[in-house]
């Protein structure tokens, strides 16, 4: 893992062994640059790149690749999300080059949530490729030189490829072995689902380590502060694969409601701290839901400050 | 099968409002099997809009057909020798039945009866789901015999998504997880390491993307 694949400063952080810190930006419903420079300023110097999500929970929001440029501007190494949802295969490809030839070094492949539960449930999705086959095609394309065809290229798109694993999703039992089709299709990194049920990632993870992966691909753990019971609950009972223990709604519950978003944080803080110690963690991937004021209150206090300057 | 649903009664009373003399035509393929388009369906939809024009006080004379098949032009052929008598055609048999009625009988004007679902089977009395998306590639003997492209809302072809919990989709917690059952399945079956076989791109050029597909045989052709 010494050459670089790309210009990102997130590999760079992850080749020299610090323990990287990746923060997350959802794009307006709106065309209006200032919500995503506004979010970006929250984000300064306590993140080594940032997500720009891609239309997530399938509701229609500005388009990833224009928000990263405008992040990019800023000086951030912005990670690009892309789903498979709502492009085919040519599509896909088109805008893997139009993000490397903007300067986007890094690109997370995901298969993106179904539009039944996002404001456009009458949409006619894609799923031409699944995430898996999404990752293998960008790798062929920054290393062989060539398009899923076969086709060669002209300009090879340098991207830092990243795909999600979700721990607390079903089946358990080919959790790890999900993540190793991942690796085998060619992810370098890995950004997984907000953990909140430490002990299930922290099994998830012996197994990952048993297979070895962790010395193949660089994984975040994801992480997402709590602001209220009513947002525990609703994690818990309404977002599919996510697990939520009740030892943390009750834990939330005992304090006032006004000092919730406070223990939120602490919790999040806690859970950094923890997964720092298991093997084959490289790094977190915060994810303040609407939030991004608390990312450096969360950073600083898990003692993740300052970030290294690469 | 092919399954089909049978459309609102007000909605076929709409499309046939403005004739007097129709041809309610039903068929005794799959929308008979699926309860939808048989003779007993036509039977009873022509008694329902015979009442409801009777309560218009409006007329309407119906002559009540179920062929052997609709997607067969020999059969659809025996409408011929009193076709051109009635001013409309409602076919209650699937698509196919419809625009085989539309093609051979082109000055008559022809409505579709069903709504024409999917292709299935009875799960159980009464109730029919969805097995096959005709993608033209089978791939069932990669995945247990469970097919990914019908049975996983994102027609996944590499495992399940984020969002499978408990055995259950995203989408609906109604819907069985495809590669749950898949999974499963290949588990019964001692063929788990079929799973990390990575399934490239599917070629979909195969299934309705390339256009009307057709099937020919020399063999049969004359």
């Amino acid at each position: 893992m010494n050459d670089y694949k790309s210009q990102s400063r997130l590999e760079r952080v992850l080749k020299a062994g610090y323990f990287a810190v990746t923060g997350e930006c959802g794009p307006p419903r709106g065309a209006d640059p200032e919500a995503i420079r506004k979010k970006g300023e929250l984000l300064i110097g306590c993140v080594d790149a940032v997500n720009v999500t891609d239309c997530q929970t399938a509701v229609v929001r500005m388009s990833s690749l224009a928000s990263c440029l405008i992040l990019k501007e800023m000086g951030f190494d912005p990670i690009l999300q892309m789903v498979t949802r709502d492009r085919n295969r040519i599509a896909i490809q088109s805008d893997v080059l139009g993000a490397a030839a903007l300067g986007i070094n890094n690109i997370l492949c995901l298969t993106g949530d179904h539009q039944k539960a996002g404001d456009h449930p009458q949409a006619k999705n894609v799923f031409d490729l699944d995430s898996i086959q999404m990752v293998q095609a960008i790798k062929r394309m920054r290393d062989e030189g060539r398009f899923i065809n076969g086709e060669e290229l002209t300009v090879r798109p340098r991207l830092f490829i990243g795909a999600a694993e979700n721990p607390f999703a079903d089946p358990f039992e080919i959790r790890h072995l999900r993540l190793a089709k991942k690796v085998a299709a060619g992810a370098d990194f890995i950004q997984t689902q907000c953990i909140f049920n430490v002990k299930r990632f922290r099994e998830w993870m012996k197994r990952v380590v048993d297979l070895g992966l962790h010395e193949k691909v660089y994984i975040l753990a994801g992480i997402t502060p709590l602001k209220s019971v009513g947002m525990a609950r609703y994690m818990k009972t309404q977002v599919p694969g996510m697990d939520v223990p009740d030892e943390l709604i009750e834990r939330l519950k005992g304090v006032p409601k006004e000092k919730q978003g406070e223990e939120g944080i602490k919790i999040a803080i806690e859970i950094i701290q923890e997964i720092r110690e298991i093997e084959g963690v490289h790094g977190v991937h915060i994810m303040a839901i609407e939030w991004e004021e608390k990312v450096k209150e969360i950073v600083e206090g898990a003692g993740l400050l300052p970030r290294p300057q690469i | 099968m092919v399954v089909a649903e049978q459309k609102p009664l007000e909605e076929l009373l709409e499309m046939i409002r403005p004739y007097e003399r129709i041809i309610l035509v039903g068929c005794k393929g799959c929308v008979a099997v699926c309860a939808a388009g048989g003779e007993r369906e036509v039977r009873f939809l022509a008694s329902a809009i015979r009442t409801h024009r009777g309560t218009e006080g409006r007329k309407i004379e119906i002559r009540e057909v179920t062929l052997e098949r609709q997607c067969d032009p020999e059969y659809v052929e025996q409408l011929r020798g009193f076709a051109s008598d009635y001013q409309a055609m409602l076919s209650i048999a699937c698509g196919v039945g419809v625009q085989f009625l539309a093609e051979r009988y082109k000055q008559i004007p022809v409505f579709p009866g069903v709504n024409t679902t999917f292709v299935g089977g009875a799960e159980k009395q009464g109730v029919w789901g969805e097995r096959c998306q005709c993608c033209g590639d089978c791939v069932l003997h990669l995945t247990g015999g469970i097919c990914p492209i019908t049975r996983c809302s994102k027609s996944l072809l590499n495992g399940p998504c984020g969002g499978s919990s408990n055995g259950k989709c995203e989408v609906d917690p109604s819907i069985p997880c495809g590669w749950q059952l898949i999974l499963d399945r290949l588990k019964e079956l001692g063929q788990m390491e079929r799973y990390l076989e990575l399934i490239p791109p599917k070629d979909w050029s195969k299934s309705r993307d390339g256009g009307p597909r057709k099937v020919q045989r020399e063999d049969l052709m004359r």
